[in-house]
């Protein structure tokens, strides 16, 4: 017997799909901006170095540089299941699941930032670090005019790569019941016994907002001309 | 500034140089005065040491022992001294134009706003008054009419002159040249030698290495033969070329008679179109 779609189940939830987009595209705004600024402090921590205290720049960027390792090496389901389980073991209070979740989210956008950020820099070419110099700038005058202006431009494309697949891992908000879109598909499932019509939903809501930003990062890395 | 024994003014004066990279000892005690207003040339085979002499004038490099002087500004490097702050190192740097190889224009900025980039962050001039300089610099190095082209779309020769306007655009007192013409095609070079050419001439006082040498034999007040991190022969331009001392010297400008009488007839007749 062939099967028999019916996606009028779908539709009759117009309202909690809704709702799952828009804190699906929450969290994956809240924690993408929160990364990349998390991103810019701890990449410049990286980079750090002091002419003056050559002790100095090891003593902050060694630790930035085990946080980055610890969340770029570690999955990110394994984050979040932490924040939430584990963490409030040490801390002696619960964290609420909205919170647990986007900590570990913005820490791990944070973590893949701040190599973008690094790595962006130092692809600039020795002689516009140089030239800079021999013009007589100060550190700030060279970065605010030469460095970052160049830098910023390489760092687009692999932020919007990183972004993409940041709003793809909300998915995973699901494991800590936050009602994301694909916890309310799991929701809507139990409901209707409808698998195949909405979690193909799902994943046709996921490739609608995604395949326009994913059409944007291909087009800023043709034009990577600069 | 000091004057030395001749009454003219000294204005950069090089003490007991030192420049170790690691355990290589790249610069091994070398000493020099150039007065105001003269051109010197540092000459000898790569890897001598001639560009890291050049970029301790500047301090791009940091000098492991000795004193640099540029007019009344005076470092003295030894036992584990440290560079000065950025703050101090970017003020004496400003009066020392440099220009390098590869050019290094930058290239988020059109030929104009390259040349206004000096003025305006470091001078705190206004637009407009950088503006003037800069075209004027343009104009004087032959390439008004590329203001508003990115660095991309010049050749080689035209992104020189732009970094020669760019270095000029800070009025340095001193201007060093890193062997500017060596990564240009051999059409384009002439016309950069041409802008060295006039600001010599001008009374800037410059110090230039390259492997250029019928240009320096033709330019130069003062040569400097350097060797293995040493000054081994220096002179007049005449005294270097036309009458070599030390067999070193010797060997090395054998080598470019050759290539330099060939290369002499086709100069002079690419620079007399320029």
């Amino acid at each position: 017997m062939a099967y028999v779609w019916d996606f009028d189940v779908v539709l009759a939830f117009t309202d909690f799909w809704l709702k799952g987009a828009s804190i699906t595209l929450a969290y994956a705004f809240g924690t993408i901006v929160g990364g990349l600024i998390i991103g810019v402090f701890a990449g410049m921590a990286l980079l750090f170095e002091s002419r003056k205290f050559p002790w100095l720049g090891p003593i902050v960027s060694a630790p930035i540089y085990g946080y980055v390792q610890v969340f770029r090496c570690t999955p990110l389901l394994v984050q979040i299941v932490w924040f939430y389980y584990a963490l409030p073991v040490l801390w002696g209070a619960a964290m609420p699941a909205w919170l647990a979740s986007g900590l570990g989210l913005m820490l791990y956008m944070g973590a893949f930032s701040s190599e973008i950020f690094r790595a962006g820099i130092m692809s600039i070419d020795k002689g516009q670090w140089q030239a800079s110099r021999a013009l007589g700038m100060t550190y700030s005058q060279m970065m605010r005019r030469i460095i970052l202006p160049q830098a910023s431009r390489r760092m687009v494309p692999p932020f919007v790569n990183q972004s993409i697949l940041q709003l793809k891992n909300t998915s995973l908000l699901y494991v800590v019941a936050v009602p994301d879109l694909m916890y309310t598909g799991s929701i809507i499932v139990a409901e209707t016994f409808r698998p195949l019509e909405v979690y193909t939903s799902v994943a046709i809501m996921y490739f609608c907002m995604l395949f326009p930003l994913q059409r944007f990062a291909a087009r800023m890395e043709a034009r990577r001309d600069i | 500034m000091t004057s030395n024994g001749n009454g003219k003014d000294v204005m950069i004066r090089i003490t007991d140089l030192h420049k170790y990279f690691g355990d290589v000892q790249a610069v091994r005690g070398v000493s020099i005065d150039v007065n105001a207003g003269d051109v010197l040339f540092i000459i000898g085979p790569s890897g001598c040491g001639k560009s890291t002499t050049l970029r301790c004038i500047n301090l791009l490099e940091h000098p492991t022992k000795g004193t640099i002087q540029v007019g009344d500004d005076s470092h003295t490097f030894g036992a584990g001294q440290s560079m000065p702050p950025g703050r101090v190192l970017a003020r004496y740097r400003t009066r020392i134009g440099m220009v390098f190889q590869q050019f290094d224009l930058f290239p988020h900025m059109t030929a104009i706003e390259n040349v206004m980039e000096g003025p305006i962050t470091v001078l705190k001039k206004s637009n407009k008054e950088a503006e003037e300089i800069a075209a004027d610099l343009l104009s004087k190095v032959g390439l008004s009419d590329k203001e508003d082209v990115y660095p991309t779309q010049l050749s080689g020769g035209q992104a020189q002159r732009v970094a020669i306007a760019r270095a000029l655009a800070m009025q340095p007192r001193v201007m060093l040249f890193d062997e500017v013409t060596s990564a240009l095609d051999p059409e384009l070079v002439s016309e950069v030698l041409q802008v060295m050419r006039e600001l010599a001439g001008e009374g800037t006082t410059m110090v230039v290495v390259t492997h250029e040498m019928q240009f320096a034999r033709e330019v130069a007040d003062h040569v400097v033969m350097m060797d293995a991190g040493e000054f081994i022969e220096q002179g007049t331009a005449d005294e270097i070329f036309d009458n070599p001392q030390n067999p070193r010297t010797q060997s090395f400008l054998a080598r470019f008679h050759g290539a330099a009488d060939i290369r002499g007839k086709a100069g002079a007749v690419l620079e007399k179109e320029a």
